[in-house]
């Protein structure tokens, strides 16, 4: 059976359809990790020892673990005690968790990384703990952990096509569900290769514009 | 025979895109001499001593060593085969020692040997401890580069020069990186080089060590050679203008 | 847990395989993927850039799918392990190829002048100057590859190798005891990732300079 991507373009529909749901399922990660990263950096430096010992063993497992593993926990595992979520809501939560707890890290690093004497200098000013954080190592913070955080979002934007898997019907299942009708794998998947690449290289420029934006605020 | 110079540099020029680095130089060195080229940063002066071993091809012009052309030229293939046995004739030194940090004092000193002389390890080891004698630093021969200072460094990195018995010396400013206390170490070695006659071309910022040590001296700026001849004219009755401001300020800076 | 305990060790022992095997092609890839990206060659250094871009730019999933399912089409038949391997080493073979030539371009460029000032060709310079210190640049981050690629090792339960995701996935789903299971394999995960761990540092601090 010889190559024929001539197929494809009758099913252009369902992959650009799987293409947008592949787009949201990435964005909603991406927003969940974000701000899931911040929480948990706070939780990592500054919560009680009760809370943050537990949270840092959660944390440890998570990146020492395979992401499907953790995908498989959350879809087959939460049904087995009764709680039964929808594909797409247990995919978001699955990526977002799970690179949350990678973007905690570089948020930790970034926050520690501000000068102590940036901290001094403020609370001899009056300001409080929280003010502090949010006023002046924030945005300085922001600053170191933007790069590292957009390679991030462009591991979830590959990582997202294993939610597939749990049968949320991005680009990989989309593909999968035109390879069904015409048993043309090779053609399909590399279609779907081709599409996660563009999705990428907009991805990648988008994160670009924002990096200068970053930089020419200094 | 004695006439004819062993390094010979006719017309040579040099640009980055519309920035003229070196504007026809010409330049005979004879056998044994000591020139000196001292000049403010920018001058192109280290970019003359880089095209003698075509480390910075020329645009344009010639560089002999003795009766060969180093920069010929030659098909990418002949012409590495060709650019690599005459770099073995000419020894260079640089002003951040480049010594091999995975290698000890003695493998710094023999790998070029060993690798293009195919000498034995035996034939090695006792160049090693001959070129290591000379400078001062036999005791040294099993440390690695980062156990030592600078001073030492460079006089490693003048001992892995010499081991490939070279015809030629190229000093590009050795002893600018180094803490005051450390220069003279490196001063003393090329010293020592230069009463053994060994032929040497050095870039410097130590007028003192031109004066005492040269046969030579060049004053370069902005890409010419502005004036040249022996060290008391050029330090004590120099012709040119731009010599002059360029040795009061100097003189001025280090005292 | 201890009556499913045995088929974890089993599947832990295909995912060590899956890793083992798919690290070494992955080195293997990431080395001539290095030398084409660097080399004097436009046809190659092209080669050595569309090979990373495409990688990195799509999913692995995808890639192991269109090997194992679209490789007959193209005269390719590999049992699911096979093409495993082989994708899994080519996709991470793009990330080391990265790795490698990041270690080889931050040598210090000095390195390069002086061995070529004593004569040294540009083949030897790079095999008994360059590549030495390269070596030394490049094991801490290759272990961070490696330590990614043996999570990434469970998308191949994707096309049903009995790995430990694979087997975790039949228990979770099963056993009501979706947590335990879960721990289970993840523990048997960390431990690989540790060990490999120490490997690493071990090879790290054996090449360090003196």
């Amino acid at each position: 059976m010889g190559l024929d991507f001539s197929v494809v373009p009758a099913f252009a529909g369902v992959l650009l359809t799987g293409a947008l749901w592949t787009i949201a399922i990435t964005l909603s990660a991406a927003v969940l990790s974000f701000f899931g990263g911040i929480v948990f950096a706070v939780i990592a430096l500054y919560a009680p020892l009760v809370i943050r010992y537990p949270f840092r063993l959660f944390a440890w497992l998570f990146m020492g673990t395979p992401l499907l593993l953790q995908l498989f926990l959350i879809y087959f595992g939460l049904i087995q005690i009764g709680i039964d979520l929808p594909a797409f809501v247990a995919g978001v939560i699955g990526l977002g968790l799970h690179f949350a707890v990678y973007n905690s890290d570089i948020i930790q690093s970034g926050i520690l990384a501000v000068d102590k004497g940036q901290y001094e200098g403020a609370r001899t000013l009056g300001l409080s703990r929280i003010q502090t954080l949010r006023k002046v190592v924030v945005p300085q913070a922001v600053r170191s952990v933007v790069p590292p955080i957009g390679n991030n979002m462009i591991a979830l934007l590959k990582d997202s096509a294993l939610v597939s898997v749990i049968g949320v019907a991005e680009l990989t299942l989309s593909s999968q569900m035109a390879i069904s009708r015409t048993f043309r794998p090779f053609e399909f998947y590399v279609a779907a290769a081709a599409c996660y690449y563009v999705i990428n290289l907009g991805l990648e420029a988008g994160l670009r514009r924002i990096e200068r934006r970053i930089q020419l605020a200094r | 025979m004695s006439d004819r110079p062993i390094i010979d540099i006719r017309h040579a020029a040099k640009s980055y895109g519309s920035l003229e680095v070196l504007k026809d130089i010409s330049l005979q060195v004879q056998t044994g001499q000591i020139v000196a080229i001292i000049g403010p940063s920018g001058s192109g002066k280290s970019t003359l001593l880089r095209a003698i071993n075509d480390l910075d091809p020329l645009s344009s012009g010639e560089v002999w060593l003795d009766d060969i052309q180093v920069n010929k030229a030659l098909p990418t293939r002949q012409y590495e085969t060709h650019i690599n046995s005459v770099r073995q004739n000419i020894g260079m030194v640089f002003q951040h020692f480049n010594l091999f940090p995975h290698l000890s004092v003695r493998d710094n000193i023999t790998l070029a040997p060993k690798m293009l002389k195919g000498i034995s390890k035996a034939e090695a080891d006792q160049l090693a401890v001959e070129q290591l004698n000379k400078v001062g630093l036999l005791d040294r021969i099993d440390y690695y580069p980062s156990q030592l200072s600078g001073g030492q460094k460079q006089r490693v990195a003048i001992a892995r020069a010499l081991a490939m018995k070279p015809k030629v010396m190229l000093f590009d400013e050795a002893t600018s990186a180094l803490d005051p206390e450390l220069v003279e170490e490196v001063n003393l070695v090329m010293k020592q080089l230069a009463e053994e006659h060994m032929t040497m071309i050095i870039v410097t910022h130590e007028m003192g060590f031109a004066q005492d040590v040269c046969d030579r001296v060049l004053f370069m700026d902005q890409g010419v050679v502005v004036e040249e001849g022996p060290p008391d004219v050029i330090f004590r009755n120099p012709a040119n203008e731009r010599t002059k401001n360029f040795l009061r300020k100097h003189l001025k800076g280090q005292h | 847990m201890l009556r499913v305990f045995p088929f974890f060790l089993q599947a832990a022992w295909v995912t060590i395989q899956l890793s083992v095997l798919s690290c070494a092609m992955g080195l293997v890839c990431g080395a001539l993927g290095a030398a084409a990206r660097l080399s004097r060659s436009p046809a190659l250094r092209f080669t050595g850039a569309t090979y990373v871009s495409v990688i990195r730019g799509t999913p692995a999933l995808i890639q192991v799918f269109i090997l194992y399912f679209g490789g007959p089409q193209i005269g390719i038949q590999l049992e699911a392990f096979e093409a495993g391997v082989l994708a899994l080493g080519f996709n991470i073979g793009a990330y080391m190829t990265e790795t490698m030539r990041g270690a080889i371009i931050s040598v210090d460029r000095g390195q390069n002048e002086a061995a070529r000032t004593l004569g040294l060709s540009r083949f030897e310079t790079f095999r008994s100057v360059i590549l030495p210190q390269a070596l030394r640049l490049m094991i801490r981050p290759l272990g961070v590859n490696i330590n990614a690629l043996i999570k990434g090792t469970a998308l191949v339960a994707a096309i049903s190798v009995v790995e430990l995701t694979y087997t975790a996935q039949r228990y979770i789903g099963s056993t009501y005891k979706p947590f335990e299971m879960f721990f289970l394999a993840g523990s048997i995960y960390m431990v690989i990732i540790y060990v490999t761990g120490l490997g690493v540092s071990w090879l790290d601090r054996r090449v360090a300079l003196k």
